[in-house]
């Protein structure tokens, strides 16, 4: 007969929380016992749907932090130390450990998702991921609510930037950086240049057209051009409409090239000529191999995305981390970054801060886009999971000629 | 006995016939650490792989990547009406890519094994040779014959020059840069074998065979080529199998297109893409179960005479 369960809630939790976290244990040791089957049960995330709970913060007695990011994605100087972040940690006293452990929304998911089911630490306690794998975090309930009393200064994310369909209000996630996906050509080539999405499907570019492998990106594009607007509720048929145009254009080789960040090789190379591109790669490349490329929002609109920064659930340093986004929201920081980076930032008066570092990049459009600019782009909807695994899955098929 | 092919030796001899029996204790102590490591690293993660290929999706609530274990056996079903063309391909380009490294191979392990001998210093050198392009990256090796096929490439322009290649034609993304590159990067696995054999070739016999009358290619025919078949069926199924699963020359990022895709590119797009973990173990389960079907009744035959 067990003992009746104490009548302080605090304690009562803690003893139920002991009870479940024995039990597991106990099935583990059972799992193992049980032969390979079993264990390789065991190991394997656990089938239930309950969302986990957020890990204790122990930001006040423990001063470290975690950061994944993707690669060059931060002020970096030629010694391959991060002077703004250098300045963070002599300002603060957080000793950050900078991860270039982000290379793929979906590869690094697909490493992190069993620790994140059961609520465990994932080796970071800040990570920044696209719009839609933040969707997907939010929605299984993998990231923990950021305290706007830490970041005083998130009044200074852009308008646009506040109620994402995927997180209206901005609880649980702030972009980092942003980029446009758009038009690019040869200049040499190509003098002519593109004006919009259907002027890649010309037949004298056949075989020399390359798309990103990114979904959203390519067919957000396509859907765009046949005057749907990606931001907005747009149905199934809409989605199939525009891949079908993909299909078209793959099958009968028009489309050469489909890929994720290696699509500047083929560029460079002149494999392809015209492309889906993203804004600050074609900075990159002019600044790299000289200046051949243009890029270009074409006329039906083009797709804006942003990586977020997210706190997973089981980090155990959130006010750190919340210390760390604060931070890099003050004009002047995020000003110094993006003269680095080349990207989209989303911070107001970073644009009056980079005048004094350098007031070209400050008129740069790929950087600091006007109101002109952004009215001509939109960002991708948030998906459903049912949504989500139909839309890849097709678009998937494309990609394997199946 | 058809595993000793893998050994490469023309001289093997089943040695545990003459072994005395009641060393059976100390035998199966001395099996147990490869045993232990065999089932650890092999039966695991393969009982594993076989339990995700059966489940299910969650039918409380759906969610990308997110299945319950299930017997779920239609995923095959799937997986193969799906796919079907793409595994079918696989074996195709890895078939053409072991035939065309055996030809390029069994010359050059001949040369290296035969007619070096008599010049250890430029044996070696040669061996080395074979082996140098293992100093560099496969990935990057990869990626530079994607460079040298490019568009504007010397190699497309001069083809087109010659007019064996149309103005609008291209060699990255196609079939023969796939076959290329699984050929290229496997000839070191075929010639190591190959040489192997042939080094320990007794060449008395090539010297017997002529003694009778034998023409140059029929010694060639009835001695050599016998006695370095455990070479080359070695070499051959070093080759056949990795590149059937291979997924590096047939991606998108390297040498192939959307219509070259492999069995191995299927898998990583269901697996890392769509997070589709039943649908790419079921895949690698089928390719496993076709490629133990196909080497086992190639080794069986080739371990008896009906090969020649």
């Amino acid at each position: 007969m067990p003992r009746p369960l104490p009548d302080d809630p605090m304690i009562r939790s803690l003893v139920l929380q002991a009870r479940r976290a024995q039990m597991s244990r106990r099935a583990v040791l059972a799992g193992a016992t049980g032969g390979a089957a079993a264990l390789a049960l065991a190991a394997c995330a656990p089938g239930g749907s309950t969302a986990p709970t957020a890990a204790p913060d122990e930001s006040d007695t423990d001063k470290t932090l975690r950061w994944a990011n993707w690669p060059a994605y931060l002020d970096e100087d030629d010694d391959g130390n991060h002077p703004t972040l250098d300045a963070f940690i002599a300002q603060t006293g957080i000793d950050v450990s900078y991860l270039v452990d982000v290379d793929d929304n979906n590869t690094y998911y697909g490493k992190v998702k069993d620790q994140l089911a059961l609520g465990q630490d994932i080796g970071a306690d800040t990570v920044c991921l696209t719009d839609w794998m933040v969707n997907r975090w939010i929605r299984l309930g993998y990231t923990q609510e950021l305290d706007d009393a830490n970041i005083p200064n998130k009044k200074n994310l852009a308008p646009e930037l506040v109620d994402v369909s995927f997180d209206p209000g901005r609880k649980f996630s702030l972009p980092w950086q942003g980029g446009f996906a758009g038009l690019a050509w040869n200049k040499e080539k190509v003098p002519a240049g593109l004006e919009s999405v259907s002027d890649l499907w010309k037949p004298e570019f056949k075989g020399r057209v390359g798309v990103l492998s990114e979904m959203r990106d390519t067919i957000g594009l396509i859907m765009s051009e046949q005057g749907v607007d990606i931001s907005g509720d747009f149905s199934e048929d809409q989605f199939q409409a525009a891949l079908d145009v993909f299909r078209q254009n793959v099958e009968s080789g028009q489309i050469r090239n489909v890929k994720g960040n290696s699509y500047l090789d083929d560029l460079t190379n002149e494999d392809t000529l015209v492309a889906i591109a993203w804004s600050g790669d074609i900075s990159v490349i002019n600044a790299e191999a000289g200046d051949k490329w243009q890029f270009a929002i074409p006329s039906g609109g083009g797709a804006l995305w942003n990586d977020n920064f997210l706190i997973p659930i089981g980090s155990t340093h959130k006010k750190n981390a919340e210390t760390l986004i604060d931070y890099y929201y003050q004009p002047e920081v995020a000003a110094e970054v993006a003269a680095w980076v080349n990207y989209i930032t989303p911070v107001v008066g970073a644009k009056e801060a980079m005048m004094d570092i350098d007031p070209e990049l400050a008129e740069d459009q790929g950087i600091f886009p006007d109101e002109e600019t952004l009215s001509k782009v939109k960002v991708f909807r948030a998906l459903s999971a049912a949504e989500e695994q139909s839309f890849s899955t097709a678009f998937q098929g494309v990609l394997l000629g199946a | 006995m058809a595993f000793g092919a893998f050994g490469g030796s023309p001289a093997t001899t089943p040695a545990s016939d003459a072994a005395p029996r009641r060393g059976g204790l100390i035998a199966l102590f001395l099996l147990l650490p490869g045993a232990a490591y065999l089932s650890l690293f092999f039966l695991v993660p393969l009982v594993s792989l076989i339990l995700t290929s059966f489940q299910a999706v969650d039918p409380n609530a759906f969610e990308i990547g997110k299945f319950v274990y299930a017997f779920q056996w239609q995923n095959y079903v799937d997986v193969v009406t799906t796919y079907w063309p793409h595994i079918l391909r696989s074996f195709g380009y890895a078939a053409l890519a072991t035939v065309l490294a055996l030809l390029f191979s069994y010359p050059l392990a001949y040369v290296i094994g035969v007619k070096l001998r008599r010049f250890p210093l430029l044996q070696a050198l040669a061996l080395t040779l074979v082996i140098a392009p293992f100093f560099i990256s496969f990935l990057l090796r990869t990626l530079a014959w994607k460079q040298i096929f490019s568009d504007e490439g010397v190699v497309v322009t001069a083809l087109q020059a010659l007019s064996l290649l149309g103005p609008a034609d291209h060699l990255t993304g196609t079939p023969f840069s796939v076959i290329f590159g699984l050929t290229y990067n496997f000839i070191p696995f075929m010639t190591l074998p190959i040489y192997t054999s042939l080094e320990r070739l007794d060449l008395r016999y090539v010297e017997a065979g002529g003694d009778l009358y034998a023409s140059p290619a029929s010694t060639f025919l009835r001695v050599t080529l016998p006695l370095s078949l455990p070479g080359v069926v070695s070499g051959t199924l070093l080759t056949f199998i990795p590149a059937s699963g291979d997924y590096i020359n047939a991606s998108r990022d390297f040498l192939g297109s959307t219509d070259t895709a492999m069995i191995g590119n299927v898998i990583e797009a269901n697996f890392l893409q769509l997070q589709n973990y039943p649908a790419a173990a079921a895949l690698s389960i089928v390719l496993m179960a076709v490629i133990l079907v196909l080497v086992g009744a190639y080794v069986r035959r080739s371990g008896t005479e009906d090969l020649l």
